[in-house]
């Protein structure tokens, strides 16, 4: 880990700043990615803003639905009752992913910024064009099991590792960031990651120095049917090989708005717009289910050792529709 | 989480005071309480300290005298860079550092402070044999940089026990043998005092059939535990009795013994008995 | 009383262990210490060109670093450069870092940084810079399976009748290829040193399964005397084989601390791990078997092939307990290796014995199918209790006896044997079973016991306990002996001050440090009877020895209210203590049988058709491994061996990228290895055996044992489950869409 500057940050805007003003400085909130990352020697900030005891922490309702401060912690954010009551989607998310020592570690605004898990990636021994833009991509014809079927390039096929987001994606979420200027944007949340295109080394929309502070949710009618399925290799405490966030509102017997997007997939969480319309206005049946996951897959390209992932993913589907309606599938 | 809310729970046990008359009758029965505390302890540990203080500690004291050689070799700049000083707790004793800011809270105890309880597994967050409790919560001490500190109360593994009382959970973990090599130990043995109180405020997990549904001083289902304690491999395989420990601690349950001796009788029986399986012998077709 | 063999006793290690106060090697306090950091190559095949320390020296807090360049010479006696014909004398071929530019293996070491601090070291290593001469690795064993070769081409395997006539002749076959990944043990501590000089003697904390192997290694890599190095090593955090030899580390920490005359500590960081203490060596199997109707074995032929590194002829011994297995007149088995750019395997629990009888016991699946016969059924038919290539009797084995109560503790006769028949809701249940096989070896061993007359015992030997409960079992078989309660006794272990033991290796730890100390309070007994009998109110001066015990202090005329104080008895003859140093050796009765632990292992799994998650809901181990010590810690050995063995089956693989010839998942979080939602139930039986041929003690190993047929037991439920047979593991969810 290379020598670096380390400051505590007392307010957003200022934090903001000192890292605006350094190309190679870094916030540090949880830490559970970035510390990790800078053992590895892939992160090597020169300078380091600890932004853990911003104000920034809260849970609250607001006149359109909740606002998760970004510092909060991912176990909190997990068990607040009105994100349990509410957008349980978002709890058990949240609750499928790492351990419950990370979970008390890492924060929400951490979290969206989780980088990826490729090997590739991790191995400075390695080309990747993630972390040494124009040295190749390790994984494109190497050990690519856990890695991308949709939306890569020849650049990059590294996916994004997390939970939380995918149920941030189905729920329409949008993300508050901070700017050196001192005020807000808001970032819809699906723009808020990348394709990896040929600058996979962006993993996200941020300029250097937006600080996120909170992640603002509306309020929806998917508490009552909506599921997170999270397949992986062991029974816990493992990334996912295809995780699906599915959440439906329903009208009388047919199926009135419906999420469905696919974690572990893509560069980013992969909410499939297709796959939801097809769900639109159709009955609950098992048929309708398969015929929304052919839609979410038919772009999938997989690569030499993830082909499983499409039927996998088509499979995590309906299994994740199914358990949203509670077994009420005819 | 009320800072040091575990600690409290634990000064109260010592005397007894502040236990609710079920948690008495449930450390009554768990021998880890009072008189018949103090027997389980006896019974099984009492000796022992002497056993593994007597050697080692020698060794360690005799190390302390190592003279160091006229020839040795030091660091030409031996300077800190990015020294960040820092006052923090570590077991109730405040300590005041002056740390490399690279220094990770692990590194902290055991290489600055001498608290070698806590475990380096794989300094990656991938493990859990480094969890400590911060403020009352478990954390892993790999991933949190010393810097971070600030203020922070940090309980380990050595700061469990009173003098040779044992926690209630070291003492189970001992008794349902919720361990072999002892390297993941300390940390399964925080992160279970700190699921203590996450099922106390009624934290959800993974497993948790409908996170809608809310309660407080939740017993755990085995598979809870499994599922709370997934964050701390054990590569012996002790889990089995690392959960049957959490639960007589957690909910007063006792797991049924799983291994047994084959009496004379039953082996008799036994090869007395024909067929294995008569639906194996069936002759239509089966592949 | 003080009665204690087959009763449960905690660990004695046990307040230790709860309370940190556990010491494992690299936790010593040792003043003045530096720090090394490992750098390790970024290649896999070739010569170092370049390598470049101008930067990292440069570092604040560095002290220095050492490459081949500096490295001290003379070389170490052995290195892998030597040709094999300069190496044929020397017995440790381990590699050894930093002698020569030559690279073997892709993350080999090829230089140590020196720092004031751990941190100031890890970064410093970053600032090493070599160049290389690069040629291409070759590290995939499936694509060289022609380039296979016996250790040693003078023996070949030799067949016991004529296993391919009766192959071809026979009425019903199977044939089938299994494969097995690569392997890492992943104790949870990493392996790591102190090491420190006081003028020519030598002193290393090590993490170690034994002392005095790491001591030979020290004292053969610095051309010193054994007696000048010791060794301690207490406690281990796990080892499972992979501190059976002497790693490259100790040494390398060892000539670091020389160099700087300071102490020195080296810790492996966890991807150094994979390369720097061995791993389960890659193996490919094909077995083929063939039975008459009634489901007899007529013929085995079980071919093996693992690979090794380039420098190293590492054969994976997994034919050798198939081959005894079963009553089948006719076999022929063989295990060759193939030279890979990778760094050298290593004994990995139940070496050589759960690969094989994977392939064995699926294959025995497949058969059972194919007869249309029970698979539990199958093998009691082809029961031995000769082993068939020597006839000699087995000393004991309970075998048939263990797969009868099994079946019925497992409810086997509910079993349908249809694919794909039985589920629980929406998941399909499967129900395997296989059986477990492991040696009962005894090695030397020696002990010291020391009895005082302040009523206490001292006791100690070099022997290792990596977890198995050697601490509290040794206490356990002194205090029975000594007639003391267990309080009074002290063990240690893990120092080459104490009299030499072997290995803590192969599960045969009790038998031989076991019968050390057994041997040794039985001599204990004999002087103080001598004692006694010198006194005119002796009780014993007509008794045999045998006729005597050791009982709550006393010694006791068996079957009589007579004895003596022995502590008073020893206060009387100004005795402070009796000591015995005892060295017990493998009795010659041993080699007129044939000798060996059992086991029967079934479980059942639930898998998600949709999904293809597996889980292992229920497994039982019933275990013919003599006589049983501690049935806690014995338990908890058979619960470990199940638990290994769902890693194995279901989630293990190191992941080889090949055209760099490097590992790629050297972390916990792509080698996965079981957490605690992926155990269920996990029971145990144990049928004892009296066996006093294997040892004195009766008792016969049983750490490697509970393991080895619990993959194929696995694998047979998940073919039982989903129709599906997987023959290459682990059997991870995408195998089963």
């Amino acid at each position: 880990m290379k020598s670096f500057k380390y400051s505590v940050a007392k307010e957003p805007t200022g934090a903001a700043r000192t890292v605006s003003a350094n190309p190679t400085a870094k916030f540090l909130a949880g830490g559970t990615n970035l510390v990790d990352l800078m053992k590895e020697y892939v992160e090597r900030p020169s300078e380091v803003v600890d932004v853990s005891r911003l104000n920034l922490a809260q849970i609250r309702e607001t006149s359109n639905g909740i606002s998760i401060g970004a510092l909060a912690k991912n176990s909190d954010t997990a068990n607040h009752p009105l994100v349990r009551q509410n957008y349980p989607l978002l709890s058990m998310a949240i609750l499928a992913g790492a351990s419950a020592q990370l979970r008390n570690m890492a924060t929400n605004g951490g979290n969206l910024m989780q980088r990826t898990r490729c090997q590739y990636f991790y191995d400075t021994a390695m080309p990747c064009n993630k972390r040494e833009p124009g040295s190749g991509c390790g994984a494109l014809e190497g050990l690519n099991r856990i890695h991308a079927i949709l939306g890569h390039s020849e650049n990059c096929v590294a996916t994004y590792p997390g939970d939380m987001a995918n149920a941030l994606y189905a729920l329409d979420a949008t993300i508050r960031v901070r700017g050196t200027n001192g005020r807000d944007r808001l970032i819809p949340v699906q723009d808020f990651h990348r394709l990896p295109g040929d600058t996979p080394q962006k993993d996200n929309n941020l300029a250097h120095g937006e600080l996120i502070v909170a992640i603002e949710i509306p309020r929806n009618n998917f508490a009552a049917k909506s599921y997170y399925l999270k397949v992986r290799d062991r029974a816990s405490y493992a990334f996912a090989l295809v995780s699906v966030a599915a959440a439906l509102e329903m009208r009388g017997d047919a199926i009135e708005r419906a999420r469905v997007v696919l974690g572990s997939v893509a560069h980013k969480p992969w909410r499939s717009v297709e796959a939801e319309r097809v769900l639109i206005g159709k009955p609950v049946t098992v048929e309708t289910f398969e015929a929304s996951a052919e839609a979410a897959l038919k772009d999938a390209k997989p690569l030499e050792h993830n082909g499983y992932k499409v039927e996998l993913g088509k499979r995590s589907i309906v299994l994740a529709l199914q358990r949203a309606m509670s077994g009420e599938v005819a | 989480m009320d800072d040091n809310q575990e600690q409290q729970d634990f000064d109260g046990m010592e005397d007894g005071s502040h236990l609710s008359a079920d948690e008495e009758r449930l450390l009554g029965e768990l021998g880890l309480f009072g008189a018949t505390r103090r027997e389980f302890l006896g019974q099984s540990t009492a000796a022992v300290l002497g056993t593994f203080a007597f050697g080692l500690l020698a060794q360690e004291e005799a190390l302390a005298q190592l003279a160091p050689s006229p020839g040795a070799s030091m660091a030409p700049t031996p300077r800190l860079e990015n020294a960040v000083r820092v006052l923090l707790k570590i077991n109730g004793a405040p300590q005041r550092l002056e740390v490399d800011s690279r220094m990770a809270l692990l590194d902290l105890l055991r290489e600055r402070v001498g608290l070698t309880g806590t475990k380096k597994g794989c300094d990656q967050g991938q493990c859990g044999a480094c969890t400590v409790m911060v403020d009352g919560r478990r954390v892993l001490s790999c991933l949190t940089l010393a810097a971070s500190c600030e203020g922070k109360d940090v309980t380990t593994i050595e700061g469990l026990a009173k003098g040779d009382q044992l926690h209630p959970m070291q003492a189970a973990f001992i008794k349902h043998d919720g361990f072999q090599c002892g390297y993941c130990t300390p940390g399964q043995i925080c992160s279970a005092v700190a699921l203590l109180q996450e099922a106390r405020n009624g934290d959800a997990s993974h497993v948790t059939a409908d996170v809608r549904a809310r309660g407080r001083n939740i017993n755990l289902s085995e598979e809870e535990i499994k599922e709370r304690m997934s964050g701390n491999i054990c590569r012996c395989g002790a889990y089995p009795g690392i959960v049957a420990a959490i639960k007589e601690v957690q909910s007063g349950t006792r797991t049924a013994q799983t291994w047994e001796f084959a009496s004379d009788e039953r082996i008799a029986l036994a090869m007395n008995d024909g067929a294995i399986n008569d639906g194996g012998r069936r002759t239509d077709e089966i592949i | 009383m003080a009665r204690y063999i087959g009763k449960e006793m905690s660990r004695v290690d046990g307040f230790a262990k709860v309370t940190g106060r556990a010491k494992y090697a690299a936790e010593f306090k040792v003043p003045n210490l530096a720090y090394g950091f490992i750098v390790t190559s970024t290649i896999g095949k070739g010569t170092i060109r370049s390598i470049d320390t101008t930067e990292a020296s440069r570092a604040p807090g560095v002290i220095g670093v050492l490459t081949h360049e500096n490295y001290p010479k003379p070389a170490p006696p052995a290195a892998p450069e030597l040709k094999p014909e300069e190496n044929r004398n020397v017995r440790d071929k381990s590699f050894r870092a930093l002698v020569s530019n030559q690279i073997f293996f892709n993350m080999q070491p090829i230089a140590l940084v020196l720092a004031e601090s751990f941190e100031q070291a890890r970064y410093a290593a970053r600032l090493v810079r070599a160049t290389y001469n690069e040629e291409k690795p070759m590290t995939d064993l499936e694509s060289s399976l022609d380039k296979a070769r016996l250790a040693n081409p003078s023996r070949p395997p030799r067949p016991r009748g004529n296993p391919t006539e009766a192959f071809a002749a026979a009425p019903v076959k199977v044939e089938a290829e299994y494969t097995i990944p690569i392997e890492h043990h992943n104790p949870m501590e990493p392996h790591g040193a102190i090491a420190f000089w006081e003028g020519d003697k030598l002193t290393v904390f090590d993490k170690s399964q034994g002392v005095y192997v790491v001591r030979q290694h020290l004292a053969t890599s610095f051309h010193i005397p054994p007696e000048n190095v010791q060794v301690i090593s207490p406690f281990v955090g796990g080892a499972f084989g992979s501190a059976l030899r002497p790693n490259y580390y100790p040494a390398l920490t060892a000539m670091a601390a020389r160099v700087i005359q300071r102490p020195v500590k080296v810790v492996y960081t966890r991807q150094q791990m994979f390369t720097g203490h061995g791993y389960r060596p890659h193996t490919w199997q094909k077995v083929s078997l063939a039975a008459e109707r009634s489901g007899k074995l007529t013929a085995l032929i079980h071919d093996s092939k693992n690979n090794s590194s380039s420098f190293e002829d590492y054969v994976e011994n997994t034919t050798g307990m198939p081959r005894t297995l079963y009553a089948c007149p006719n076999a022929l088995t063989s295990a060759q290796f193939v030279h890979t750019d990778m760094s050298t395997p290593a004994p990995m629990r139940a070496p050589g014995a759960v690969s094989g009888m994977f392939a064995l016991e699926c294959a025995m699946d497949e058969l059972a199918y194919a007869l249309q016969i029970d698979p539990l059924e199958l093998r009691l038919i082809n029961f031995t209790d000769v082993d068939p290539d020597s006839g000699k009797p087995y000393s004991s084995k309970a075998l048939r006896e263990c797969y009868r109560l099994g079946a019925e503790k497992f409810g086997w006769s509910k079993r349908n044997p249809e694919p794909r028949s039985m589920r629980d809701g929406r998941l399909l249940v499967g129900w395997g079973m296989a059986t477990g096989i492991w040696g009962a070896f005894q090695q030397p061993a020696s002990a010291r016991v020391a009895l005082k007359s302040d009523g206490t015992a001292h006791v100690s030997s070099a022997t290792a306990d990596i977890g198995p409960g050697t601490y509290t079992v040794m206490t356990l078989i002194a205090a029975e002996y000594l007639g003391l309660n267990a309080e009074k006794v002290k063990f240690e272990l893990g120092d080459t001050r104490f009299p030499r033991a072997p290995v803590q290796g192969g599960s045969f730890t009790t038998a031989s440090v076991g019968s050390a100390i057994y041997e040794a309070a039985q001599n204990i007994r004999q002087k103080l009877m001598d004692l006694a009998n010198k006194e005119a109110s002796s009780p014993f001066k007509t008794a045999k020895i045998e006729d005597t015990e050791l009982l709550d202090g006393k010694l006791v005329l068996k079957g009589s209210s007579q004895s003596v104080d022995i502590f008073a008895l020893m206060r009387r003859n100004n005795l402070p203590e009796l000591v015995d140093v005892h060295e017990a050796r493998p009795s010659r009765e041993r080699e007129k049988y044939a000798t060996g632990a059992h086991g029967a292992q079934f479980v059942e799994v639930k898998v998600d058709p949709a999904t293809g998650v597996v889980q292992v809901t229920r497994a039982i181990e019933v275990t013919a491994c003599g006589k049983i010590m501690n049935p806690k810690t014995s338990h908890s050995q058979e619960i470990g061996g199940v638990v290994w063995g769902i890693g194995m089956a279901l989630q293990e693989a190191t992941e080889v990228d090949h055209r760099y010839g490097r590992i790629m998942n050297p972390n916990l979080q792509h080698y996965h290895v079981p957490v605690s939602a992926d155990i269920h139930e996990i029971e145990t039986m144990f049928v004892e055996e009296d066996d006093k041929v294997v040892n004195p003690l009766g008792v016969k190993g049983m750490g490697e044992l509970g393991m080895v047929g619990i993959p194929a037991a696995i694998a047979n439920a998940v073919f039982h489950a989903t129709g599906k047979r997987i023959r290459d593991l682990p059997i991870t969810p995408d195998k089963l869409l």
